[in-house]
């Protein structure tokens, strides 16, 4: 979803990640002026219309993909998380089987627990309300939330992005369905490239260091390299791998300046 | 595409998004405040999104090709060095996928 627009905000997310829970106490502390509720309302409204129109885009791509205009549907009713929708068609058009293509799409969404993780803390909702809760939990209203100065803000701007996000990416994953089907063959509409732009377009804002960029080095060698050799959907699962390895790469060598010294 | 297959991906997808979303609302926050685990959870998306468009621009199936698309993502590449907004980034990508192929690329 929204992962799309939301880079700077989903950046800022993760340079803050070091500092952990000092961040909740700021953010949900008393420092700062009240924010009005048209503000914050603002800010999501923002955020969400800009990220609702790239459902336009899923909802093409899927059509193209093959799905039909309910499976379409269903993936952004009950999946809300843009990047995931993604890889799942794009791996069910690449004839991945159902398993690998479920688990590329899972793995992308493991960030989203990571954002639950500091929202919990931030609004601290009441039990009942955290099942309800958690599908809005993504990349834009956990960047709204965390841009707010007090818990009543935080509340209010998830809960305004995540209702503007939830219509909009709906409403116009279905135009988009309904779209490609009008318009019949979409790769001569070049809309077989939305998916991959897309993915791009979330992908650059990360690539920030030699780490994040060497990963993404990696994990394009591994994907293309293992595509003719391996089951469709299985070569992207293998490059993921490409995150652990320069961790580990990356700790060893850290721990050999240590002893050096 | 096989029907049922698709809906097994799709019911797959839906339980294993909400579950990690629930998750994050529900642990303790020292569960994944660990800073291996925060590190590795911020860079499996680069790996997973860097290997996704690669894929998506060279390959049809298990084969690797040389198409339009790789002119369309090119654009966005540029669209997206130059700043411009998401949406134009991905019309960037599709018009000249779609100008590429229809000069016969």
């Amino acid at each position: 979803m929204a992962e799309q627009t939301a880079h700077p905000a989903t950046g800022q997310i993760r340079d803050d990640t070091p500092t952990g829970p000092a961040e909740g106490p700021r953010a949900a502390g008393t420092g700062g002026a009240r924010r009005s509720d048209s503000a914050v309302v603002r800010d999501a409204l923002g955020v969400g219309v800009a990220v609702g129109l790239s459902g336009f885009a899923f909802g093409v791509t899927s059509a193209g993909a093959g799905l039909t205009l309910l499976q379409t549907c269903a993936l952004s009713l009950l999946v809300f998380t843009g990047a995931s929708q993604f890889a799942l068609v794009g791996a069910l058009a690449g004839g991945g089987n159902p398993f690998t293509a479920a688990a590329g799409a899972f793995f992308l969404g493991t960030r989203n627990a990571f954002y639950g993780l500091r929202l919990s803390q931030l609004l601290a909702l009441p039990g009942f309300a955290k099942p309800f809760a958690a599908q809005w939990v993504i990349d834009e209203t956990t960047a709204v939330a965390l841009a707010q100065p007090d818990r009543r803000s935080a509340r209010l701007g998830f809960t305004a992005t995540g209702l503007t996000l939830y219509v909009l990416w709906n409403l116009t994953t279905l135009l988009g369905a309904l779209g490609a089907e009008a318009l019949g063959d979409t790769a001569a509409w070049g809309l077989d490239a939305a998916g991959p732009a897309v993915f791009l377009a979330l992908l650059a804002p990360m690539l920030k260091t030699t780490t994040e960029r060497a990963t993404a080095g990696i994990a394009v060698l591994l994907g293309l390299g293992l595509l003719p050799v391996l089951p469709a959907g299985v070569p992207v699962l293998v490059s993921a791998l490409a995150a652990p390895a320069v961790l580990w790469f990356r700790g060893r060598r850290a721990r050999k300046e240590e002893t050096v010294r | 595409m096989n029907g049922t297959h698709v809906w097994l991906a799709i019911g797959l997808t839906v339980a294993g998004c909400y579950l990690v979303k629930l998750i994050g609302l529900l642990v303790p926050a020292q569960t994944l405040e660990r800073p291996l685990v925060q590190r590795l959870a911020a860079l499996l998306p680069v790996a997973l999104l860097a290997a996704l468009t690669a894929q998506q621009t060279f390959g049809t199936g298990t084969d690797l090709v040389l198409d339009a698309r790789v002119a369309g993502v090119a654009a966005a590449a540029l669209a997206l060095v130059l700043r411009a907004p998401f949406l134009v980034v991905v019309g960037a990508a599709v018009a000249v996928t779609a100008g590429a192929r229809a000069l016969g690329g």
